[in-house]
């Protein structure tokens, strides 16, 4: 008989497979990825480094409105979708962009948002992604709903729902935890603890022992991994969504990573933290790491390495060539998706405004 | 102390350091707004200054942060609480309504709650979803709220002090696109209070009547329309609860003729309850309708679209032309 901690607790160390100099170590209850899962994931990695590279180049260009990158965290970005079927589902903040990219979604649909050509650019039930939430931790309780719907209506769905280490002290992630544990709903809720909130740094935010043993109060496992190693991501991430799937209830895993950079474009981070704190993080890279290893195994020939520069090189040239134009935009949609019929007053408002542009214009 | 030239955010940040310095029961808090100053500045080096337990970082929940603060406020301090953007403070909208509001009332006077709620709001600077909400009217609906909106750095200093200092709640929106704008003020000199609107431009053919971000468009419309021939008076509210109904009442009276002007969507609004005011209390002095030039009745658009939804000059003098100058 396990206890319930022993249940509900998670590893005493963060689950790392691959460690930072690329050695590989052996783990009680995680078993290394297989190497296509691992070069796969090395060419998404160059991939998705290469967006977040390209995504701030064009912030700097005033092509985009502001970027909330994820450098740094790509490992995370990506297990978190690698280990999802097609059917499952996926909830994003607005870091996520590179993670919305890999489940399929359009790169340039993907920045609409930061963009500022509209709120939300792609078809969530196309790639089942649903809008990137800004209000923090707000997106939770949508992606127990899903989950919950999928168990009613008899689908193996699984839900990845993805939160900031700052959300985790907003009260909708304590309702979504204890919503889903009381429903046993199929979410995994995958909290990337970048170690900051803008500026606010983790030991303000919460005093628990790790963000992953916020479950247990709830009755919802945690488990935590080093959010820089793909390995135990995919395996610790791919764990959690085959428990959920098999009817286990829902999970929560804390990936321990960094925020490379500054909060987004916008912010200054001399203000609150010094440079050679971010010196080591930048050791413990996840694609350098991944790197070394697939090396030393022998399986990083020119191409894989080839092929992972191509994709980085289509993507880079997919946001340069999309995001140049200035974007269409329609001042008559400002009314057009409100109500599923439209309203009278809308109706007079829409027209006012195609008046006073035609006046413009004459 | 002589004019000195800066802007808004200055100008709130030296309201918090002078409060903090005159009375050691105010502690700011919130998210941000130690080490980094608040995303815009506002709380820059109080920390430093005051030390952490005058000014510190919260854990990122804003019903706990305001709902600590009524706690603090019932233990004798008066807490200032900054809620990142206007769309963020809405977590905390059950503490705002349910008991910020009706603390005094429910206990018969007994507890009460000298807090200030700040926040930044409305757009223009091209934010991206939830960055550029005017959610002023929540709050004026809700019975037992103070609300205050500064359009001047002078304002900003002297109402952001008194409601500091004001013995019940305060909800304190700052313009955010006002922020950054300069103005040669002294700030030692004494402004109106809370509950006062101001005539901030006098003139015999119309009022228009604005508050926070739309008063300096308002003001530039009256410049406008001066050079083509008509006189306006604009009226800059300050503060929206409590309503100056005489101030407003006594400049439609003069101009027979009125404009409300807000950034704000027009439905159920702050603009609906001032043009339902001065229909009820002005009628026999108004030549024309009261006419509303305010912000559609939609989300606040992304940043490519935003220019359509805030009032504009040509919008307030397209209003004003439509006050039945002459019978058609
Ligand atoms: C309800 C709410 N409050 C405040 C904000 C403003 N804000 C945007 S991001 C952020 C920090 C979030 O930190 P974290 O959850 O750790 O995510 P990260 O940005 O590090 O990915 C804050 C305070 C917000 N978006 N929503
Ligand atoms: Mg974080």
């Amino acid at each position: 008989m396990t206890t319930v901690e022993e249940r509900l607790l998670p590893s005493a160390e963060p689950v790392c497979l691959i460690d930072q100099n690329g050695v590989p170590h052996d783990h009680p209850s995680y078993r290394l990825p297989t190497k296509e899962a691992l070069l796969d994931g090395y060419t998404q990695l160059i991939r998705g480094r290469r967006f977040n590279d390209q995504a701030s180049a064009l912030v700097r260009q005033g092509r985009l409105a502001v970027y909330p990158s994820s450098f740094g965290q790509e490992a995370c970005q990506l297990a978190a979708t690698m280990v999802l079927r097609d059917g499952d589902w996926l909830f994003p903040t607005y870091r996520d962009s590179v993670s919305i990219m890999s489940r399929g979604v359009d790169p340039i649909e993907t920045l609409t948002l930061l963009r500022g050509d509209w709120h939300s650019g792609y078809d969530p039930y196309e790639h089942k992604v649903a809008p990137q939430a800004t209000p923090l931790a707000t997106q939770l309780p949508h992606a127990v709903g899903v989950a919950h719907a999928a168990r009613l209506k008899g689908e193996d769905t699984v839900v990845m729902a993805l939160v900031g280490d700052g959300g985790t002290s907003e009260g909708d992630f304590h309702e979504a935890l204890n919503f889903a544990a009381v429903f046993q709903a199929p979410v995994v809720f995958f909290i990337q603890n970048n170690e900051y909130a803008i500026s606010v740094p983790l030991a303000r935010q919460s005093a628990a022992p790790s963000l992953a043993h916020k479950g247990i109060g709830y009755g919802v496992p945690g488990e935590r991994a080093d959010g820089n190693d793909l390995a135990g991501l995919l395996a610790v991430l791919g764990q959690a969504v085959e428990k959920a799937r098999a009817g286990e209830g829902p999970q929560l895993i804390e990936a321990h990573t960094y925020r490379v950079q500054a909060h987004t474009n916008a912010d200054d981070a001399s203000r609150y933290r010094q440079d050679d704190e971010v010196a080591p993080w930048l050791d413990r890279d996840p694609i350098a790491r991944l790197t070394t290893y697939l090396e030393q195994q022998g399986w990083l020939d020119d191409d894989v390495r080839a092929a992972a520069e191509a994709g980085a090189v289509e993507v880079a040239a997919q946001l340069r060539d999309g995001l140049m134009p200035e974007p269409e935009v329609d001042p008559a949609d400002l009314f057009a998706y409100l109500y599923a019929g439209q309203t009278q007053q809308l109706r007079e408002q829409a027209a006012f405004l195609r008046d006073e542009l035609a006046r413009e214009e004459a | 102390m002589t004019h000195t030239k800066i802007s808004m955010a200055q100008a709130l940040n030296q309201a918090l350091r002078d409060a903090m310095t005159a009375d050691e029961s105010v502690v700011m808090f919130g998210e941000d707004v130690g080490a980094l100053g608040g995303v815009f500045r506002i709380t820059d080096g109080l920390t430093a200054e005051f030390g952490e337990k005058r000014c510190f970082d919260t854990p990122l929940a804003e019903a706990g942060i305001v709902g600590m603060a009524v706690g603090m406020a019932m233990n004798g301090m008066r807490p200032v609480v900054e809620m990142q953007f206007d769309a963020f403070g809405y977590p905390a909208f059950e503490q705002v309504v349910s008991h910020v509001a009706k603390m005094r009332n429910r206990t018969r006077g007994r507890v009460q709650l000298p807090m200030v709620i700040r926040i930044p709001y409305g757009g223009g600077i091209g934010g991206v979803e939830h960055h550029s909400d005017s959610s002023e009217s929540y709050f004026a609906h809700t019975p037992g709220l103070t609300v205050v909106t500064p359009a001047t750095v002078a304002d900003a200093y002297g109402l952001l002090r008194k409601a500091i200092e004001f013995p019940d709640p305060v909800v304190f929106m700052e313009p955010k696109k006002l922020y950054w704008a300069k103005e040669e003020v002294d700030l030692t000199e004494s402004q109106p209070g809370i509950g006062t609107a101001v005539v901030r431009r006098e003139g015999a053919d119309a009022t228009l009547i604005a508050y926070g971000p739309a008063v300096p468009v308002a003001m530039e419309a009256a410049e406008v329309a001066a050079a083509e021939g008509r006189q306006l008076t604009v009226v800059d509210l300050r503060s929206v609860v409590p309503f100056d109904d005489e101030t407003v009442c006594a400049a439609v009276r003069r101009t027979g003729r009125a404009v409300v002007v807000a950034e704000a969507s027009g439905f159920a609004s702050v603009s609906s309850e001032i043009v339902a005011r001065v229909t009820e209390k002005c009628f026999h002095s108004l030549a024309a309708p009261v006419r509303r030039v305010t912000a559609f009745d939609i989300p606040f658009p992304p940043p490519k679209l935003e220019r359509y939804q805030l009032p504009s000059v040509d919008r307030i003098l397209d209003a004003v032309d439509d006050l039945q100058w002459e019978d058609s």
